[in-house]
């Protein structure tokens, strides 16, 4: 099986560690993955924010770039989404503005291969227990895309929960959004921020030192909250934890 | 040009050519027609629960205590008059002592407003949601009757009247009578989005479950 | 919609000042998440109900595709009954219809069954400037009408107020209007509605007229459907002698069955209730019983427009249950008030810049006045997949194009204001359509990264007002993979001494950084 990393932007340029980390994890599980050097933008930032015909060719070229590989993996919630969701939507929409299929077509065949990583580490690759050590107290926020978009469900918990060392505990209000979306944490930013501080005052109530997404940028948004708040916390995208053992241990 | 004409006509533009498709066919009803399984006497125990859940006073009781337990509770209310549809089968308020004040189409509002009491039948009662239905029949009055007196009682007959489910109540109704469908006293979430009993309707509502009775239209 | 709203400013200003309010975003917490878990208890009794909101979905659906044989067979049907069918292309029209209806029986007052459609058209408004008083007769809107003040929520318009403000407008107000409060009027729920009750009795006891909405009319009966708590629907709908309801033609369902999915989802999605404590069904007039005289205005203002738009239609389906405000993260930050629409919550973003069209600054926000994050069409007992819409919108305010208003095509162009951010966009575009230059930008962002400020100038103020930017790494990952084909993957520099670049620990080092630019931050 062809396995290809889809890191997105801005875990490429912001977030390189959360990349390493789901190499060394998928090496240690025998997963041999690549990433091709041509990956840019899935294009959500333009299609969310009322941009979408500067989205396709951004989708297109996402489709050049990763169709030929077995599976498409990403540590993103959100642009995971993108693909599955808004990719045939918008093959869709351009078929209902009278242009012909060919969008459609061209982004159809990866839709189904795309997987955000903890479905290919469950439903893929058949693990929750991934050998990991990690001795922090950790509570999980579910970033919306990947909540109710995506329907990881209890996939990012279960892989927590077999974590040698970590304890989970449930974050209160888990489901509500942190108040990130994208261009919103600007465009309305005081509701942003307002969001934002609660989720982390929910955290903070939980006594754990970690908190832990799935979503880089939300946890931008938090992580950027939390050193506002000054509050202890630390926020740590799952895969690092997931990547972390007792010999290795990530952070 | 008609503002009917207008707004038709842009409707028509606004859809463009739709094809014929049956309605019956474009609509799954795989949901179901009632929720769980259960004997007669268990959907009456649901009514019955329901009912109170929502604040209703419920009572159960045979065809032969039915006019005691009226008068009974007539009196523990305090009532002085009560109001009666115009074909209360004759024998429920045999035991009772308030005056009858008759539903007829002269009395005016502020009549209404002095009457203490109404006692009716309903058309039928649903278990899964609590809910009466009354619908005009010459046991139930006018919908006025039901709605201006603080305090209603409502007779069922139980099993006969009860179903179990929104879809076999409407199954068993006539859209063409005027109908009012009760669920527990009136109330309102209006302050703080937290229920509170009583605001307009009768802050009382007490249904009593009659078993063992002939059908209604015996 | 009624002038109340015009000059609104956007919705990020308006907001602002709610999220400042600490007693608007006490009293909207409580109320949202009171309801919030009692919904989730309620749905969750109905093991069929993914099946029941699909089938409210197809019924609207096919409604809506066959809207005009709908309207037709729906005037036939209460025509037949002794009703008299109007219709009104527009608010002004609606409001000549209602105000002559009312003239024509010589009365000076009505009483109101709480009506999104008449707030919509602000008919109490154009009443009044008929000489005619329109009194408003459930409890919330009886809150905001006696307070002066503007419906914040499509169940619950008061929801903005708590008890203790509740018990204050009416021992104020009260009086003015009719009977006073009681004289020591606690806070106490069950006081405050008995106050309401009292007060409003003499009103309905005299009324020879009342006017409503409606939830749901029956095509192939000519029924009309109002689901209410209080009882003050039915003493509007059954003591006047003229009743008057203006209902948007979207209400309408196609047959008495279809009630059977609607009754279901409708209460368990407003009040979570299993049933609400009265719902009335009337057809015609009665002989006897009720109004002598029914007429039904059926209300177009704008939803033919929406109904144009092949994604923005399915707004239509909406039946005004209000779980998308309940739930939406942002209104209960916001409060119903910065939406500038009786429309207000996800619900409302996609519903006013619809039938108002996206002209004014406040409509033109709307779409923007989310995080998307899904929870509305989660919980949608009809499934409007609101997000969609919202982007969909906001493609119709950046970059224009067709769309229909007051029944004809028009050209929209793109919105002001958003210039920058389309050059910003197409900036992005070019840039992520060549992986070298992407590359090229992010070494130069490495480079520079000690210089890299903690707090922005200008707009970009609008995140580091309140948030740290997230340190920029030495090395992209693609570089990293470029150098190392994936080897030996770590944290940055496997010796272990740079982790200041992953999220997990950009606090590390922001936060020091953070503490020296709180100044800034207050700027």
């Amino acid at each position: 099986m062809r396995v290809a990393l889809f890191l997105t932007c801005v875990n490429d340029t912001l977030y390189p560690d959360t990349g390493r980390a789901v190499v060394k994890l998928l090496s240690r599980l025998g997963v041999e993955v690549d990433f091709p050097a041509a990956q840019t933008c899935c294009g959500q930032a333009h299609y969310n924010t009322g941009y979408r015909h500067q989205a396709e060719p951004l989708a297109r070229h996402f489709s050049d770039v990763f169709g030929e590989y077995d599976a498409i993996v990403t540590p993103s919630g959100s642009c995971g989404s993108m693909v599955r969701e808004l990719y045939p939507r918008m093959g869709e929409r351009a078929r209902a503005e009278g242009r012909d299929d060919g969008l459609a077509r061209t982004l159809a065949p990866v839709v189904p291969k795309t997987y955000e990583l903890t479905e290919f580490l469950v439903d893929v690759l058949g693990v929750t227990d991934v050998g990991a050590y990690y001795p922090h107290t950790v509570t999980y926020h579910p970033t919306c895309h990947g909540l109710r978009s995506l329907g990881l469900g209890d996939r990012p918990t279960r892989l927590l929960a077999a974590v040698e060392g970590l304890d989970l505990v449930e974050l209160p209000g888990a489901r509500e959004c942190c108040g990130f979306g994208g261009t919103f944490a600007v465009k309305n930013s005081d509701v942003s921020a307002a969001m934002g501080t609660d989720k982390v005052r929910a955290a903070e109530s939980t006594g754990a030192d970690v908190l832990c997404a799935a979503d880089n940028s939300c946890l931008m948004h938090l992580g950027g909250t939390m050193t506002r708040l000054r509050t202890a916390m630390r926020p740590v995208h799952l895969a690092e934890i997931l990547a972390s053992t007792e010999k290795e241990p990530w952070s | 040009m008609s503002s009917k004409d207008v707004i038709l006509g842009r409707i028509g533009r606004a859809l463009g050519p739709v094809p014929d498709e049956p309605y019956e066919a474009a609509v799954d009803r795989d949901y179901a027609r009632e929720h769980g399984e259960r004997t007669t006497e268990q959907t009456v125990d649901l009514l019955a629960e329901n009912l109170a859940d929502y604040r209703a006073i419920v009572h159960r009781t045979g065809e032969d205590e039915l006019p005691d337990l009226l008068m009974r509770l007539l009196a523990y209310r305090g009532a002085r008059n009560v109001l009666v549809p115009p074909a209360l089968p004759p024998g429920w308020l045999a035991a009772a002592d308030p005056v009858r004040i008759h539903d007829r189409a002269a009395s005016t509002t502020a009549e209404l407003d002095r009457a203490d009491s109404v006692v009716t039948g309903c058309a039928i009662a649903i278990a899964e949601t609590g809910t009466l239905v009354l619908d005009g029949s010459p046991d139930q009055g006018r919908r006025r009757i039901t709605l201006v007196p603080d305090h209603h009682i409502c007779v069922v007959r139980v099993p006969d009247q009860v179903v179990s489910s929104v879809p076999q109540a409407l199954e068993r109704l006539d859209p063409g009578r005027p109908l009012t469908w009760i669920s527990g006293p009136s109330a309102t979430s209006d302050i703080e989005l937290d229920r509170v009993e009583g605001v307009h309707g009768p802050r009382t509502l007490e249904v009593v479950l009659v078993s063992g009775s002939p059908t209604a239209d015996a | 919609m009624s002038g109340t709203y015009l000059g609104m400013p956007a919705f990020p200003a308006a907001a602002r000042d709610a999220v400042r309010d600490t007693t608007l975003r006490a009293n909207l917490r409580h109320a949202t998440h009171t309801i919030r878990d009692k919904r989730a208890k309620a749905v969750a009794e109905l093991d069929d109900w993914a099946r029941l909101r699909e089938a409210g979905r197809q019924i609207k659906d096919h409604t809506l595709r066959h809207l005009g044989e709908h309207l037709l067979r729906l005037e036939e049907a209460v025509t037949a009954a002794g009703g008299t069918v109007h219709w009104a292309a527009d608010a002004d029209e609606a409001n000549r219809i209602v105000t002559d209806l009312v003239r024509a029986t010589g009365e000076r007052e009505v009483v109101k069954v709480k009506s999104m459609a008449t707030q919509e058209i602000g008919l109490n408004e154009a009443l009044e400037a008929a000489g005619i008083h329109a009194y408003e007769t459930d409890l919330a809107e009886l809150i905001v009408q006696l307070g002066k003040d503007r419906p914040s929520h499509i169940l619950v318009p008061a929801i903005h107020r708590n008890r203790g403000e509740i018990r204050d407008i009416f021992a104020r107000e009260m009086a003015q209007w009719g009977r006073p409060a009681p004289d020591g009027l606690t806070d106490a729920p069950a006081e405050l509605a008995e106050a309401a009750r009292l007060h409003l009795r003499e009103k309905f006891l005299r009324a020879k007229v009342g006017v409503s909405g409606a939830n749901f009319m029956v095509a192939e009966t000519g029924t009309m459907v109002v689901v209410e708590s209080e009882g003050n629907g039915r003493m509007c709908l059954t003591l006047p002698e003229t009743l008057i309801s203006v209902v948007g033609i979207e209400k309408v369902v196609p047959t008495w069955r279809d009630l059977e999915v609607f009754l279901q989802t409708l209460p368990r999605s407003s009040t979570a209730e299993r049933m609400n404590p009265y719902t009335s069904m009337w057809t015609g007039t009665t002989d006897g019983d009720g109004p002598t005289a029914f007429h039904l205005v059926l209300l177009d203002n704008g939803r033919t427009d929406t109904l144009a738009d092949e994604v923005g239609r399915q707004a239509l389906r909406c039946i005004r249950c209000s779980a998308c405000l309940n739930v939406c993260p942002v209104y209960e930050r916001a409060g119903g008030h910065a939406y500038g629409s009786v429309y207000p919550g996800p619900i409302g973003a996609i519903l006013s810049p619809q039938l108002r069209g996206t002209a004014s600054e406040i409509d033109a926000s709307l779409p923007y006045a989310s995080s998307l994050c899904g929870a509305c069409y989660e919980v949608c007992p009809v499934a409007i997949d609101i997000p969609e819409v919202l982007v969909h919108l906001r493609e119709r305010v950046v970059q224009g194009g067709e769309f229909t208003r007051h029944g004809a095509k028009t050209t929209l162009k793109p919105a002001r204001g958003h210039a920058a951010e389309r050059a910003a966009m197409r900036a992005a575009g070019l840039v992520f359509a060549r992986p070298g230059l992407l590359r090229a930008g992010q070494r130069l962002a490495a480079r520079t990264r000690r210089a890299h400020p903690r707090t922005l100038p200008g707009p970009g103020r609008a995140w580091s007002a309140t948030r740290d930017l997230p340190t920029v790494p030495k090395e992209s990952f693609r570089d990293w993979w470029q150098r190392t084909q994936g080897r030996g993957a770590g944290p940055a520099g496997s010796s272990g001494t740079a982790s200041g670049t992953a999220s997990g620990t950009a606090s590390g080092t922001a936060s020091a950084e953070g503490r020296t630019d709180e100044g800034k931050a207050g700027a």
